[in-house]
């Protein structure tokens, strides 16, 4: 099949996922729709506790039936507690535990332990005041990291293999995957951080970008997960190249930060803590950045779906399909570039890291 | 910001940093670590490749250098002995052509010799026989003249004529 | 009368806009004056691009 029928048999698919949902509405309320799709959206960002695939509502009874994969939970609360998450029948239902009540609230997908008539209590400012336990359990998103991160071992492996067996040249996949290895190495390391100590970050680098690549172009797929645009990854993410790049710095790179070598000793006492402040910030942005990315491409490329089902005439329907469509290409490029960004800064610290020579700044 | 640190997960962080630096080792032992190797050893053995046959072609160069040099000498070679040959021929030739005209001219010159010879010997030769022929005209003259006796006292007056006695 | 955050808000990411258009701006017109430096260039203006996009995070996520 030629990529660009993929692509849109993709995003067709990626549609209707949205559209399950829609065309169960009675489509002449058309402020009911937009809160609907409005929590549609906001509900789909979030990470859940069980990987919704789709769910309508029986005209006749009212009842809303959700097709969903239920997932395990795990709580510590003076111990581990275990459950499925369909015990919580969508927040209807308190789970009961050695004498604690649990109840999942829906705005927020979050667990919150409660008294035993399962009430939540909401400030005035809308926060949850209920306690919470610590949340172990394998979410939607978890379960996506996991089912990439076993893609990501059996391709790359299976690459490896292909070199041993066929004399040095891969095979299949892999020479797909190939010349992107050698663009991190040649293009994003090398430059970067230098040709004598590259090697020892070559490994991070590419689990990196190929994690955050394929995490990106999976969250483009009807499957509707968000986990790169999800703060904890990215912030899991960026701490790792935080402490790499400060565990491996030289003396040269905290000098530069504490005592900037060629400056007057004035400027030198203002610029030590920026550039101390500058060693967070660093990471930060780049924390910021892939979910930020993510969460708005996200966000638009749902409400641009939505608003077909919001606008009656068909001119409105078909230009925000197109619009969509449109938009839904750009979120490739952005899945890539981010991954590619993402990548390069880390190799870009790294260098600042194991900058040997001191005029180089 | 507050929304942010609302928003997250203690669970799926640790999940992720767990999973991910997993992966991370896992992909360094069993994948990243053999492909780089993988590319770097083909990347040499190009490198390598490429080096050889730049020693073999710069070889081949010295080789055809050589060759060239040798055939450069050879055409030398052949044109000096050409020349050699040519000049060779020429004073062959122009020696025979010498010792020819000399051979020639000695060969006339005898011959003109011989016809000198010749001559001489042929007018001596008629020079005798005209004397011996006028004697013998003289002798058959004389003969006839003193043949009677007063002819003969007529010559001795004659003679006696011009002598006088002193 | 009180000015609502999220005009600040708005503020930021005009500039920023602006900010990350000029640093385009300014690649491009390097590479077509030498195409030969394109990759050097763009890396150094996707750091810039990057340290701009953070100035503007920072400002956001501080709303």
């Amino acid at each position: 099949m030629k990529p660009a029928k993929f692509f849109i048999l993709f995003f067709i698919f990626s549609s209707l996922s949205l559209y399950s949902f829609a065309s169960n509405k009675n489509l002449g309320e058309s402020e009911d729709i937009k809160s609907e799709i409005k929590k549609y959206i906001k509900h789909h960002l979030k990470d859940s506790h069980s990987f919704y695939l789709t769910s309508f509502t029986n005209n006749d009874t009212g009842k809303k039936t959700y097709i969903e994969i239920p997932m395990p939970v795990i709580l510590y609360d003076n111990g581990f507690k275990f459950f499925m998450s369909s015990d919580f029948k969508h927040g209807k239902e308190i789970v009961i535990d050695n004498e604690t009540y649990y109840r999942m609230n829906y705005d927020n997908n979050k667990i919150y332990k409660t008294n035993s008539d399962g009430l939540i209590n909401i400030s005035n400012e809308g926060k949850v005041l209920n306690e919470k336990p610590l949340d172990f359990s394998i979410t939607k998103n978890i379960a996506t990291i996991l089912l990439v991160s076993i893609l990501m071992f059996f391709l790359f492996v299976s690459l490896a293999k292909s070199y041993r067996t066929n004399n040095g040249v891969s095979k299949g996949i892999g020479r797909f995957f190939e010349p992107i290895i050698l663009f991190i190495r040649d293009d994003i390391a090398i430059p970067n951080i230098g040709l004598k100590k590259y090697k020892n970050y070559m490994s991070f680098l590419l689990t990196v970008f190929f994690f955050v690549w394929f995490l990106n172009m999976l969250g483009l797929t009807p499957l509707g997960v968000n986990v790169t645009g999800n703060i904890a990854v990215t912030f899991s993410l960026a701490l790792l190249t935080f402490l790499i790049t400060n565990l491996t710095a030289n003396k040269n790179y905290w000098g530069h930060i504490f005592w900037m070598p060629g400056v007057p000793v004035a400027i030198k006492i203002v610029l030590a803590p920026i550039e101390f402040l500058g060693v967070f910030i660093k990471p930060f942005s780049l924390l910021i950045r892939l979910y930020a990315n993510i969460q708005a491409g996200h966000i638009v490329l749902y409400s641009l779906i939505g608003l077909m089902f919001i606008f009656k005439a068909w001119i409105g329907s078909s230009l925000s399909f197109f619009l969509a469509f449109f938009i839904a290409i750009i979120e490739i490029l952005v899945a890539l570039l981010q991954a590619y960004i993402f990548t390069m800064l880390s190799a870009l610290y790294f260098g600042f890291a194991v900058e040997d020579h001191s005029e180089a700044h | 910001m507050e929304k942010l640190i609302e928003e997250f997960s203690i669970g799926l962080f640790f999940w992720q940093t767990v999973i991910f630096v997993l992966l991370i080792f896992l992909l360094k032992k069993y994948a990243w670590g053999p492909i780089l190797k993988a590319v770097n050893d083909r990347e040499q053995g190009i490198k390598d490749a490429l080096q050889s046959a730049e020693l073999a072609k710069e070889e081949m160069e010295s080789l055809k250098a050589d060759n060239d040099k040798i055939m450069k000498q050879a055409r030398v070679d052949r044109d000096s002995l050409l020349k050699e040959a040519r000049d060779l021929k020429n004073s062959i030739v122009s020696q025979a052509k010498d010792e020819a005209k000399f051979e020639a001219q000695k060969i006339i010159e005898s011959a003109n010799e011989a016809i000198k010879n010749e001559k001489n010997a042929a007018v001596t030769d008629i020079k005798k026989q005209v004397a011996s022929l006028s004697i013998e005209i003289a002798e058959k003259l004389l003969k006839e003249k003193l043949s009677d006796d007063n002819k003969q006292m007529q010559i001795v007056e004659e003679l006696l004529k011009d002598v006088k006695l002193k | 009368m009180e000015i609502p955050l999220i005009v600040g808000g708005g503020l930021v990411v005009i500039g920023v806009g602006i900010g990350i258009g000029q640093i385009g701006k300014g690649a491009m017109e390097a590479i077509g004056r030498q195409p030969d430096a394109s990759g050097k260039i763009s890396t150094n203006a996707l750091i810039l691009a990057a340290l701009v996009e953070g100035i503007g995070f920072a400002a956001l996520f501080a709303l």
